[in-house]
């Protein structure tokens, strides 16, 4: 089983703590949705798995024709085994959901959203230079429920400077009082190379602080228990049967492939990632070479991957799975390990994992390296 | 001691010679025309003399950086000893950390063959360190050899330590030929740098040779006057066999190597040697000469340099300073080295308790490829097994760290630096004070000494200001101040080894903007009071970061140990209290508060890899961390002291 992952590296706006690759102007859109078509041929040997998610992420994929969807989901069903039930997600930006559009996804095969709500806050929205205000917030999830969406995703940022504790409670209860399966949440992260860094620097903005954030992440936890969402990674929280399958293929080690510039593919051994760069991508993908640097993994950093990624979710990290990964000697170097966050309360044994306890969550980089081989 | 200046007897026999132009102490020239007598003396010429009347031994000596390994390589190119596809810039620094640093840090002897007059001659090379803690490097050096190559650069002139490793090479009586190197630099100062060294050592200016090493220039010169200059060396090749170890080098394959010049006799593959301070008995497995690598040979004649495998593993059993020689027909011992004296001293220990017992192993090696290097075993409440070595000085202790990381494979962690003690109690007992955890209660100490050097600072006079306060704050004595030329003084301090140790020659630098050089000699104790400064990180003492300080720095001192470590120790998920304290007098303290979160936002469609490489930045980071109490301790922090201001 193995995914693929479609990134559009165009927005309308650049939000302000944002740091993925995009571009503001859309010159290169069209030629970039045959890139992406093209590269699907070139790269059709990369999976020989039967492919169970396909991600239009970004950047802003609702910024997409209707057509242009259509045509990189027939060239993946015409190249790849693609499940009939497999999980078809699109992130769509507020501003850009119309009834028309929904409507349009739909039949082009999409059968999850990921919507980039952020907030429903108006200042929040304007702080972090969203493009959308909110009730546009409000409204698109609403729209996206008539229009025969059940299983949503809505992203939200909590622990910008100015959001208070209720604030932030209040917009979970928003969420879930439009019935929305599935939250991302994130605690704002200041990037480098951001334009919130720089504002942050220059004090033109307020840093975030860190202490009001772990007491805002404390919250969400304790209210998604509440709601009955379950906490099954880090910054993941979904009602029974709305986990997103394409997520989970990151932390489980599934199979995957990035198309379009800046996306990351792996297939168990390397990792690879094309170009950042809109144009360059583009030349290259017309001259029939994919523009990519690689990453050969050795088993060392095959297991850290493990680690990492197994400790943010709530199975944790399987102790026979590990096993199977290294050798008795490593696992147990690492259980030995791992004690030391056992007493002080940040991980628990249970039967056959080691697992983050709520406080642990808080600490999950620190614990992961800690774990490291 | 390798700082030392002259001694009397040296100067008693050095008033022989006529042109005495300083006054002291930089009148100890010596003529650079040979004559007859010196101490290695002549018996009785034999057979093979036209042999040994061919060879050469000279090192090369000079201030740091003066460019002694480039002229090295000039020599063996021109006399074809390496070939072009061999050939690298400063190729005798063969160690990595050499290479790295740009710098030598163990001598290196090398055989050359050179063709002058339509005669062979067979040259003995080494080139040696300019460092101030590798001196006794040039010591050992310069008792296989009867001639030097002293480098001065035209752009510095003389500088401390062409002053101090002339004076080591005076000592051994070897023939000194000058050389002003670099003159091809825009800076150079010919004329200024000649008067200075014509001063320094009484020699006249046709005897100075002028050099590039880098582009080439005077080394023609450089070659033949090692012939006609330096003296063949003198000995009996009938006597019985009287080898002298200058070097050792450990091969995990063959075993400990020795590097040894004969003064009398000859050494063949296959003899019984014997090593005369140990009196263990080996069989010369392998003989040879040292070319790039080591190139076996029958025999090691008289007058020769050489290195010899016995396959013995322990190094104890081989002393550099040692004698070698035959079991059969055995000789006098040679007088050999004094001991190495530490200067200062530090305990390493494992970053993971587990790992003693392997680091003990490493070290053992270790030693054997750097004798100057001592250490016994110690035990810290917070670190628990580990070494307390000396050192001779702070290079030299970065230098075994990264060796034992590099080479060995072992992270370790080192304490805080100190130098030797002495703490008389009121009983009377006098202990030798290495660290801190030693120092008695202060109810049972009568009094403590430490140790004074004297130091000789050489720059240009505009500086004088800056260096009187930087020393007169380091609780110096100005002793004398003396201009060598208009434009160079010198002054001499005596000041504690304490107060040099640390930061002293990074200061000086930057008062200076690098125009000063500086060499120090032990010059005994005297009386101090000196106090032990505790750290405690959340009221737990860690011994490992008590320092010995002299008791008008401790305010100052405690104060900014503390801001460092408050910016050194990571937050952790609760607060840290760092407090400096006298006895139970806390001075200063800090507090760390505790971090609420660390996880960052999201693996990014699929971004695992850059996540990946950021935890394991962090772990690489976490390896070198050593958890006391609750609190882990990164090792920077242990070595904190060297970086306050
Ligand atoms: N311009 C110029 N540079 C030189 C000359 N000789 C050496 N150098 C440079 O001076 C620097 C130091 O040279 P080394 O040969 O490493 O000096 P060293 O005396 O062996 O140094 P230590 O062994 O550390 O005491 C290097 O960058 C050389 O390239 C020269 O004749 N002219
Ligand atoms: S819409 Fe998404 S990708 Fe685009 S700038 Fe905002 S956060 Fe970044
Ligand atoms: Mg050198």
């Amino acid at each position: 089983m193995a995914g693929i992952y479609i990134h559009i590296p165009f927005c309308r706006k650049a939000c302000h703590y944002c740091n993925f690759h995009f571009s503001v102007s859309q010159k290169l859109l069209p030629q970039m949705i045959n890139a992406i078509a093209h590269e699907i041929i070139l790269r059709h040997e990369y999976l020989k798995e039967k492919i169970e998610t396909i991600y239009f992420g970004g950047g802003t994929p609702s910024l997409l024709q209707p057509d242009d969807i259509n045509l990189l989901m027939d060239k993946m069903f015409s190249i790849f085994d693609v499940e009939p039930d497999a999980e078809i997600t699109l992130e769509a930006n507020p501003d850009d959901i119309t009834a028309h559009k929904l409507l349009a996804w739909k039949s082009a095969g999409i059968n999850r959203l990921s919507i980039g709500t952020q907030s429903f806050l108006e200042a929040d929205l304007q702080w972090m230079n969203r493009a959308h205000n909110a009730q546009q917030a409000y409204e698109s999830l609403k729209l996206a429920m008539q229009n025969g969406f059940t299983n949503i995703s809505t992203d939200f940022i909590y622990g910008t400077p100015d959001l208070t504790n209720e604030q932030w409670l209040q917009n979970l209860e928003t969420a879930q009082e439009l019935n929305i399966p599935h939250l991302s949440c994130y605690a704002l992260t200041v990037e480098p190379n951001t334009a919130l860094k720089k504002m942050i620097d220059l004090q033109k903005k307020k840093d975030v602080d860190a202490e009001k954030q772990s007491i805002q992440f404390e919250l969400l936890m304790q209210w998604a228990a509440n709601k009955g969402y379950e906490h099954y990674e880090i910054s993941n929280f979904a009602k029974p049967g709305f986990k997103s399958r394409h997520n989970s293929s990151y932390w489980q080690g599934k199979h995957y492939l990035g198309l379009g510039p800046s996306a990351h593919s792996f297939n168990g051994n390397t990792r690879q990632w094309n170009i950042s760069n809109n144009a360059l991508y583009i030349e290259s993908i017309n001259k029939n070479i994919v523009p990519f640097e690689k990453e050969e993994l050795s088993s060392t950093q095959k297991i850290n991957e493990y680690l990492m990624t197994a400790l943010r979710t709530n199975e944790g990290i399987v102790l026979p799975h590990l096993e199977l990964l290294s050798d008795k000697e490593i696992t147990a170097g690492i259980i030995k390990d791992a004690q030391r966050f056992i007493r002080q309360h940040l991980l628990e044994r249970k039967n056959d994992a080691l697992i983050l306890t709520s406080k642990g969550k808080l600490f999950a980089d620190g614990i992961a390296a800690g774990l490291f081989r | 001691m390798q700082h030392k200046r002259m001694t009397s007897q040296n100067q008693g026999r050095l008033t022989i010679i006529p042109s005495l132009q300083l006054p002291p102490p930089k009148n100890h020239c010596k003529q650079l025309i040979h004559t007859a007598s010196i101490s290695k003396e002549l018996t009785n010429p034999t057979l093979s003399l036209p042999l040994m009347k061919k060879i050469r031994n000279f090192c090369i000596i000079a201030h740091i950086d003066h460019g002694k390994s480039t002229l090295a390589d000039r020599l063996l190119e021109h006399t074809k000893t390496i070939s072009e596809r061999e050939m690298m810039a400063q190729v005798l620094d063969d160690m990595d950390l050499e290479r790295e640093k740009g710098i030598t840090i163990k001598s290196h002897a090398i055989q050359m063959n050179y063709v002058h007059n339509g005669e062979q001659y067979t040259f003995n090379l080494i080139d040696t360190p300019g460092h101030v803690d590798f001196s006794y490097e040039v010591s050992r050096a310069l008792a296989a050899c009867e001639g030097a190559l002293l480098l001065v650069d035209a752009t510095q002139g003389i500088q401390a330590q062409t002053i101090s490793n002339l004076y080591l090479a005076i000592e051994n009586d070897l023939e000194i030929i000058p050389v002003i190197n670099k003159i091809d630099m825009d800076g150079a100062m010919i004329a200024e740098v000649k008067d200075q060294v014509m001063d320094l050592i009484g020699c006249k200016e046709e005897e100075i040779l002028l050099a590039s090493a880098r582009n080439g220039i005077g080394i023609e010169e450089i070659l033949t006057a090692i012939v006609e200059r330096i003296p063949a060396p003198k000995g009996n090749p009938e006597a019985p066999l009287q080898a002298l170890i200058f070097d050792s080098m450990f091969n995990s394959f063959r075993g400990i190597i020795a590097y040894f010049r004969v003064f009398n006799g000859s050494i063949k593959k296959g003899d019984t040697i014997r090593f005369i301070s140990t009196d263990a008995e080996y069989e010369a497995d392998e003989v040879g000469i040292l070319k790039l690598g080591l190139q076996p040979a029958n025999e090691v004649k008289t007058g020769d340099v050489g290195y010899i495998i016995t396959g013995i593993k322990n190094a104890k059993e081989v002393k550099v300073g040692d004698t070698i020689t035959l079991s059969g027909n055995p000789g006098e011992p040679i007088k050999g080295f004094e001991e190495v004296k530490p200067m200062v001293f530090a305990g390493i220990y494992p970053v993971s308790t587990d790992d003693f017992a392997e680091l003990r192993e490493c070290m053992d090696k270790l030693q054997l490829n750097d004798a100057s290097l001592t250490y016994e075993i110690e035990t810290s409440q917070a670190l628990g097994f580990g070494f307390r070595c000396g050192f001779l000085g702070l290079l030299h202790m970065e230098i075994i760290q990264e060796r034992l990381e590099r080479e060995f494979n072992q992270t370790v962690i080192t304490t805080v630096p100190n130098v030797s003690f002495h703490a008389y109690t009121t009983k009377g007992e006098k202990l030798i004070v290495n660290n801190p955890a030693e120092m008695p209660d202060t109810t049972k100490l009568d009094h403590i000494d430490e140790p004074y050097i004297k130091a000789q600072v050489i720059s240009l006079p505009e500086y004088i200001g800056n260096i009187m306060t930087l020393c007169l704050g380091k609780r110096g004595i100005l002793i004398n101040q003396s201009y060598l030329t208009t434009t160079r003084v010198e002054l001499i301090f005596e000041m504690p080894l304490t107060e040099i140790v640390f930061d002293f020659y990074d200061k000086l630098k930057s008062q200076t903007r690098g125009y000063a050089s500086f060499d120090y000699s032990p010059i005994g104790y005297r009386e101090a009071d000196i106090v032990k400064m505790d750290i405690l990180l959340n009221s737990e003492k860690v011994d490992a970061l008590s320092a010995l300080i002299h008791r008008s720095r401790s305010q100052d001192f405690g104060r900014k140990l503390c801001e460092k470590l408050k910016e050194l120790l990571p937050r952790q998920q609760f607060q840290i209290a760092i407090q400096a304290a006298i006895g139970a007098k806390i001075i200063a303290r800090e507090t760390i508060s505790a971090f609420r979160k660390d996880v960052t936002a999201k693996c990014y469609g699929g971004d695992i890899s850059r996540k990946r490489k950021l935890l394991e930045k962090q772990k690489e980071g976490k390896k070198r961390m050593r958890q006391i109490g609750n609190v882990e301790v990164p090792q920077e922090a242990f070595l904190a002291v060297l970086k306050l201001d």
